[in-house]
């Protein structure tokens, strides 16, 4: 049984259900990073497990105890909010240790305990301010010390990022991930930045209207998506999804893609697993990372399956530690990654390789993986 | 024609501001003209003002009109000054002004952190009594306050003026709290605070400048009430208000007027003591409600 359980969650407002059936585990210490494009029900879910929603079926284990019925107070788990949502009128001391007042812990343990994150944090000088005195980071710091010192069975996270400048964000992002590794304490949390769920997560699940569309390691995510969308959402620059037609010759299976520019861009596949070849004759979604789509220099060496085609480069992007080249399949834009020198211009040619070990294939009507 | 050199923008808009100030202070004055005249006229010896120049200085200067106003004038059939009717008045605003604020914020709070099933048309209802005149509810106020046993006492008056008040201050207060981030209310929540935790610790004292508004609103419409006073009041709760128009109305024989002026500012200093006071977080309180969120 995992440490945390989500059941066939179910959540109606009114005639809109926002939650359809999630089905979720996340093993003691585990880091689950739920994501998805706003609406996708992920807060919604954040707030179920928290106990400040009331779910309309389905149900919520921590540690072995069913929660579903307890207040938030009881289910011994912690919150840091997107708006930080620190108490205007209390000191940063007393934000921290207002839970344990209300529970009536006694003030020299108080202060003990408060001594205690504030080292943690390093926030020691902030003790005797007011939140309004207190710059973004310091109180997303003091923010996270009100859920520290709680030491509950599981941490939630709300967007707790998403109001600070980019550089303070990742600066932020380490910081929470040395935390969790020094801790060990589980911790649910809520992004929709696909880089915070990739970077944070043990373990990541992509939402989208309401339905879990996948959930695995950082790396199944990236490597194996379970849908269209999935691949779309996750990576940056996103998947190259181009539509194909598959064709079958033999043993051999190959795809192909119309160009506006030149002629048809044809790929064949070795040794291609038999359910790619069950799809000759029908169009296809053809799914490469930039990272695959290479020169000849970047490519992969240990490849199996490599293959090379000249292609029209429509805009060149140097971004400093690689240089992304856009040029058009299909009716789609590719990007490729390559090295930063990379000798490549705009509107000249240049040979492109195709990593096709890394390639995926989905079902263009169902949008479902098809390999 | 050549534009205007930088000279005479200055000059044009020091003219420009000369005429507003000048035409600021004629309103000032004509607004504070009222008030100069009753002041004078209470320290004025009777006969000073039969002489009929009601604007002039007093030429012989008496406080006495001000403490027959207080204390010995003949206030419907008693000689007892305003003095007690002071108190009662004092002894019914605060009490109803503190029960209604207090409900106020207690109705805010649950209709903007709290909600539940039809929690809008409840909002909806309330405010309606805000459009309630006065006249329609006298009948039935006085049947419940028989029926309750505090017909003529302050009590009753308290009553009537929560449960009238409870409008405007449950429209005062759900405004500002609706801007109250609510992540602040499942923190609490999660902190095991409980209902009215959340309420004294987290919403309260973050609520200053609404309370100020609700409190000046709520004492001046209290204070000022007459018909209720008149209707529901009797000796030893009648407010102020009655036993102005009482004092005013009931002097046989001589007018009095320099007594009269004095009990009219005696009557009105409350209230103007609280505008002075706090007036200024009026205006910020206002805004506060309006802009923030």
């Amino acid at each position: 049984m995992a440490f945390l359980e989500i059941r066939n969650l179910e959540k109606t407002f009114g005639s809109v259900r926002v939650l359809k059936g999630i089905d979720l585990d996340v093993e003691e210490g585990g880091f689950l990073v739920l994501v998805g494009p706003s609406g996708c029900g992920k807060s919604t879910l954040l707030n179920s497990i928290a106990g400040l929603e009331t779910t309309t079926g389905g149900s919520i284990s921590i540690g072995g105890r069913v929660v579903d019925r307890l207040h938030p107070s009881q289910r011994d788990i912690a919150m840091v909010f997107q708006s930080y949502a620190l108490y205007p009128n209390m000191t940063v001391a007393q934000n921290i240790a207002f839970g344990m007042e209300i529970r009536g812990v006694p003030k020299p343990e108080r202060d003990k305990a408060i001594s205690q994150v504030a080292d943690m944090l390093q926030i020691g000088h902030l003790l005797d301010r007011r939140p309004s005195q207190l710059s973004g980071g310091q109180r997303q710091r003091v923010a996270i010390g009100r859920a520290l010192v709680r030491d509950p069975l599981v941490f939630l996270f709300d967007e707790p990022l998403s109001n600070l400048d980019a550089k303070l964000r990742v600066d932020m992002r380490t910081e929470i991930k040395r935390l969790h590794q020094r801790m060990g304490t589980t911790i649910v949390y809520v992004t929709h930045d696909q880089i915070e769920a990739m970077t944070l997560a043990t373990k990541i699940a992509v939402l989208k209207d309401g339905l879990l569309q996948q959930s695995g390691t950082p790396a199944e995510i990236y490597n194996n998506p379970a849908n269209l969308f999935v691949a779309d959402f996750m990576g940056s620059p996103a998947m190259n999804l181009v539509p194909v037609t598959i064709g079958s010759n033999g043993a051999a299976v190959s795809i192909s893609t119309g160009r506006s520019d030149s002629e048809p861009l044809v790929l064949s596949i070795p040794n291609a697993p038999a359910g790619l070849a069950a799809h000759a004759g029908r169009e296809a979604i053809f799914g490469i990372r930039p990272e695959a789509l290479t020169d000849r220099d970047g490519a992969d060496r240990n490849a199996r399956h490599l293959a090379e085609s000249e292609c029209l480069i429509e805009v060149v992007e140097p971004a400093g530690s690689d240089t992304f080249a856009v040029t058009r399949l299909g009716d789609r834009q590719v990007t490729a990654r390559l090295r930063a020198d990379a000798n490549v211009a705009a509107g000249e040619t240049a040979r492109l390789v195709f990593n096709l070990d890394k390639a995926v294939f989905f079902d263009p009507e169902s949008g479902q993986r098809i390999l | 024609m050549s534009t205007p050199s930088p000279d005479n923008a200055a000059n044009i808009n020091k003219l420009a501001r000369g005429l507003i100030y000048i035409a600021l202070i004629l309103f000032a004055i004509y607004y504070l003209l009222p008030l100069y005249v009753m002041v004078v006229n209470s320290v004025k010896p009777l006969s000073e003002i039969r002489e009929g120049n009601m604007l002039s200085l007093p030429s012989v200067l008496t406080f006495e009109p001000w403490f027959t106003a207080w204390s010995t004038a003949q206030i419907g059939v008693q000689a007892t000054g305003l003095k007690p009717y002071f108190m009662n008045s004092i002894l019914m605003v605060v009490p109803a002004v503190a029960i209604s604020t207090l409900l106020g914020a207690l109705n805010g709070f649950v209709l903007t952190k709290w909600r539940f099933r039809g929690d809008n048309l409840v909002f909806g209802l309330m405010l309606l009594a805000c459009f309630i005149p006065f006249q329609i509810a006298l009948i039935p106020a006085a049947r419940i306050l028989g029926l309750l046993g505090i017909a003529g006492t302050t009590q009753g008056l308290v009553l009537i003026h929560v449960v009238y008040g409870l409008g405007f201050t449950t429209l005062f207060f759900r405004n500002y709290y609706a801007a109250f981030p609510t992540e602040l209310v499942k923190a609490a929540q999660i902190d095991g605070a409980s209902f009215f935790q959340i309420f004294r610790r987290i919403l309260l004292p973050s609520s200053g400048p609404i309370i100020v508004v609700t409190v000046i609103w709520q004492f001046t419409n209290i204070w000022n009430d007459f018909l209720f006073g008149a209707s529901f009041g009797d000796f030893d709760s009648q407010p102020m208000t009655v036993a102005l128009n009482n004092l005013v109305s009931s002097s046989s024989g001589v007018k009095e007027y320099n007594v009269h002026f004095a009990g009219a500012i005696l009557a009105a200093l409350p209230t103007l003591v609280v505008y002075v006071v706090s007036g200024r977080y009026f205006v910020r309180g206002l805004m506060a409600g309006a802009v923030k969120g």
